[in-house]
C-alpha cells in the first residue's frame, strides 16, 4: 500500500488550517506556505502520474479496512492525470492571484484555496461514491468562500445563487446515493460495478433511476443543459483568478460522469444499457448551442468567457456521450485543453479589466497602456478556445469530430460543433476588435475618462507570466499532441478495462467478471 | 409504517421545493433545510425499515438486525447539511445587507446598476 496516494488530500488538509489560524495576520507567510504547498502538490502529482503510468491500478485502503467495508482511494491513469492537471492549474492561478494582489483583497484566500485543492484532489482519487459526495462538499464549501472573496454587492448576490443551486444539487446527490444503496446495498464504486451487472433487466428500475439522478447531479457540476444557468453569473462575477480555478470544477463533473457511467453504469451493464449516452448527447448539443449564443450575445467580457466555458463543456460532453475508448481519448484531450484555455482567458480578462476604462463592458474605450501585449494574449487565448490552429483547440475539436464519426448522432453533432465554432469565432473576433483594435481610434473624453480610469499600474512580467504560462500549456499540448494522445489512449483503455479496476479494489478472491 | 415514512418524505420534499421556488432568501433557506430533512429520512429508510432491531449482529445467524450503514451515512449528511446551512445563512445575510433586498434572482436592474458603476458613467 503506497501512502503517497493520500498525500494530495492530506497535504492541503494540514496546510489550510495552519494558514487560516497561524498565518492569518501575515500575508507573506501565508503566500510562502501556499506556494510551498501547491509546489509540493505538483511534485506529488508528477510522482503519482509516473507511478500510475505503469498501467497498474493502485489502491489505498483507509484504516487498512478491505473494500467494500472501508473507504478506498484508487489511483489509476485517469485520476493521476486529473490530479496533475489540478496541480498545474493551481500553480498558475496562485501565481496570478499573488502577483495581482487578489489574495489580499479579502481574508483567508490561501486557506480556502488549499481546502479547494483538497476537495478537488479527493474527488479525483476516491473509489467510494459516498466519499465522492463528501469531497464534493469540501470543494464546494471552499468554493463558496472563494466565490465571494473580495466582496461587493453583485458578487455576493451571484454567490448566493451559486450556493443555493449547489445545495439543492447536494440534496439530489444524497437522494441518488440513497436510491443506489437501496437497490444494491453498497456504495463502493468497484463493488457497485459488480452488483449492478448482477441485477436482471426486469428489476432494474431503481438502479436506472439512481443512474440518471447521479447524471443530473454531475451535470449540475459540469454546467450541462438544463442545469447550466448558474455558471455564467457565477464565473462572470467571481474574482478572475477564482474563475480560472473554477475551470477545473466543471471538469470534476465531467470526470465523475466519466468514472461512474463507465465503471458502474457502463454500456455493458444490462440494467442500464445505452441510457446515459442517449440523454447526454442531446443535453450536450443544447449546452454547446447555448454557450455559443451566449458568446455572441455577451455585452461584457467576463460573461463572454463564461459562456465560452459553457460551450466547451458542451463539446466535451458530446465526446463523452459516445462512451467508447476512442471517444473518451478525444474527450480527455479536449478536457485538458479547455481547462487551460478557460484559465488563460479569465486571467487575461482580469489583466485587461483592471486597467481599462469601462471595466469589462464591451464598448469602445481608449486603449490600455499595454494594448499590444494584451491583444496578442487575447488572440492566442481566443484561438485556443474557438479551436483554430496552431493551438491545441484545433486538434481537440478535430479529435472530437473524428470520435463522433461512427456515433448515431453524427450529423447533428458535427453540425453543432462546426457552426458553433464559426459563431464563437465571430463572437471572439467582435469582442477582440472592440477591446483592442477600435479602441486605438477612440478619442478620450478627458473629463470622464480620467475620472473613470482605474489606477492600476502597467502589468509587470510577474502579472503577465501566469497568462503566458496557460497559453504556453496550450502550445505545448499542441506540439506534443502525439505523446499526450498515446498516454490518454492508454488512460481511456484502462477506464474501459473494468476488470482491472474491480479486482484491484476488491482483491482477486472476489473476481467481479460477470 | 412504510406509508407514514414515505408520505413524510414526500411532504417534506414538496414543501422544500415550494419554498425554494419562492426565490427569497429566508424561504429558500427554510426550503433547503426541509429538503435536507427529507433526504436524511430517505437515507435512513434505504436500509429498510425495522422496529426494535439493534444495528449490530449480536448472535450470528438468525438475529434480526437493522442495517447500520445508512445510520452512519445519515450522520455524515446531517453534519454536512448543518454546516452548509450555516454558511448559506451568512452569505444570504451578507447579500441582504449589501443589496437591501433578499431576492435570490438577479434582476436586470441589478446588472444594469453594476454595469453603470463599473463604467463610471
Amino acid at each position: 500500500m503506497n501512502h503517497w496516494i493520500i498525500a494530495p488530500v492530506v497535504l492541503p488538509a494540514i496546510l489550510a488550517p495552519l494558514i487560516a489560524f497561524v498565518m492569518r495576520h501575515d500575508i507573506t507567510l501565508a503566500r510562502v506556505a501556499s506556494f510551498a504547498g501547491t509546489l509540493g502538490l505538483g511534485g506529488i502529482a508528477v510522482g503519482l502520474t509516473m507511478l500510475a503510468a505503469g498501467g497498474e491500478t493502485h489502491v489505498y485502503e483507509l484504516g487498512d479496512w478491505p473494500a467494500p467495508f472501508g473507504i478506498v482511494l484508487v489511483l489509476d491513469r485517469l485520476s493521476a492525470m486529473m490530479v496533475l492537471l489540478t496541480a498545474a492549474l493551481a500553480l498558475i492561478v496562485l501565481f496570478h492571484a499573488v502577483a495581482t494582489g487578489w489574495d489580499s483583497r479579502g481574508r483567508h484566500f490561501h486557506a480556502l484555496f488549499q481546502f479547494q485543492l483538497m476537495g478537488i484532489c479527493g474527488a479525483f482519487l476516491t473509489g467510494d461514491a459516498f466519499n465522492l459526495f463528501v469531497f464534493f462538499e469540501v470543494l464546494l464549501i471552499a468554493s463558496y468562500g472563494l466565490m465571494i472573496h473580495g466582496g461587493g454587492r453583485v458578487r455576493l448576490q451571484a454567490g448566493l445563487q451559486y450556493v443555493v443551486m449547489n445545495l439543492a444539487g447536494s440534496t439530489l446527490f444524497l437522494f441518488a446515493l440513497g436510491t443506489l444503496y437501496a437497490a444494491t446495498g453498497t456504495l463502493n464504486i468497484a463493488d457497485l460495478a459488480v452488483k449492478v451487472r448482477e441485477i436482471p433487466l426486469e428489476e432494474a428500475a431503481l438502479v436506472r433511476v439512481a443512474a440518471m439522478l447521479l447524471m443530473i447531479v454531475f451535470a449540475i457540476k459540469a454546467a450541462l443543459f438544463p442545469v447550466q444557468f448558474w455558471l455564467p453569473a457565477t464565473y462572470a462575477n467571481a474574482p478572475a483568478p477564482v474563475a480560472a480555478l473554477f475551470a477545473i470544477m466543471t471538469k470534476v463533473g465531467a470526470y465523475a460522469i466519466l468514472r461512474i457511467h463507465t465503471v458502474v453504469f457502463g454500456p455493458d451493464a444490462a440494467a442500464i444499457g445505452g441510457l446515459p449516452g442517449t440523454w447526454l448527447f442531446p443535453a450536450a448539443v443544447v449546452t454547446l448551442g447555448l454557450g455559443v449564443i451566449g458568446v455572441l450575445g455577451a455585452r461584457r467580457l467576463m460573461p463572454l468567457v463564461a459562456f465560452s466555458v459553457v460551450g466547451s463543456m458542451g463539446t466535451l460532453m458530446l465526446a463523452i456521450s459516445v462512451f467508447t475508448p476512442y471517444a473518451v481519448t478525444a474527450a480527455l484531450y479536449y478536457l485538458v485543453h479547455s481547462t487551460f484555455a478557460a484559465a488563460a482567458l479569465f486571467l487575461l480578462a482580469d489583466l485587461v479589466v483592471s486597467r481599462r476604462a469601462g471595466g469589462d463592458v464591451l464598448t469602445v474605450r481608449p486603449p490600455t497602456v499595454q494594448n499590444g501585449l494584451f491583444a496578442t494574449l487575447f488572440f492566442a487565448g481566443a484561438l485556443g478556445m474557438v479551436g483554430m490552429p496552431p493551438l491545441s483547440g484545433f486538434i481537440g475539436k478535430l479529435f472530437v469530430l473524428d470520435a463522433l464519426r461512427d456515433a448515431p448522432g453524427m450529423a447533428l453533432g458535427w453540425t453543432v460543433i462546426l457552426v458553433g465554432s464559426l459563431l464563437s469565432i465571430v463572437g471572439f473576433a467582435r469582442a477582440g476588435s472592440v477591446l483592442f483594435w477600435k479602441s486605438t481610434a477612440a478619442t478620450p473624453d478627458p473629463e470622464v475618462e480620467t475620472a473613470a480610469l482605474p489606477k492600476t499600474p502597467a502589468a509587470g512580467p510577474a502579472e503577465v507570466a501566469p497568462t503566458m504560462a496557460a497559453v504556453a500549456a496550450l502550445a505545448l499540448l499542441s506540439a506534443f499532441a502525439g505523446p499526450v494522445t498515446d498516454y490518454l489512449e492508454s488512460t481511456a483503455g484502462q477506464l474501459f478495462e473494468r476488470t482491472g479496476y474491480i479486482s484491484a479494489v476488491l482483491g482477486q478472491n472476489m473476481e467481479g467478471e460477470p | 409504517m412504510e406509508i407514514i415514512v414515505a408520505s413524510a418524505i414526500g411532504v417534506l420534499t414538496a414543501g422544500g421545493i415550494y419554498l425554494i421556488l419562492r426565490l427569497r432568501a429566508f424561504p429558500v433557506i427554510l426550503g433547503l433545510a426541509l429538503l435536507s430533512y427529507a433526504v436524511n429520512v430517505f437515507i435512513f429508510a434505504t436500509g429498510r425499515l425495522k422496529v426494535n432491531a439493534p444495528p449490530i449482529l449480536r448472535d450470528h445467524g438468525d438475529a434480526i438486525y437493522t442495517d447500520p450503514l445508512p445510520q452512519a451515512l445519515v450522520l455524515t449528511a446531517i453534519v454536512i447539511s448543518f454546516g452548509m446551512t450555516a454558511v448559506l445563512v451568512m452569505i444570504a445575510l451578507g447579500a441582504f445587507l449589501e443589496a437591501d433586498h433578499d431576492r435570490i434572482d438577479m434582476t436586470a436592474a441589478d446588472t444594469a446598476e453594476a454595469t453603470k458603476k463599473e463604467t463610471g458613467a
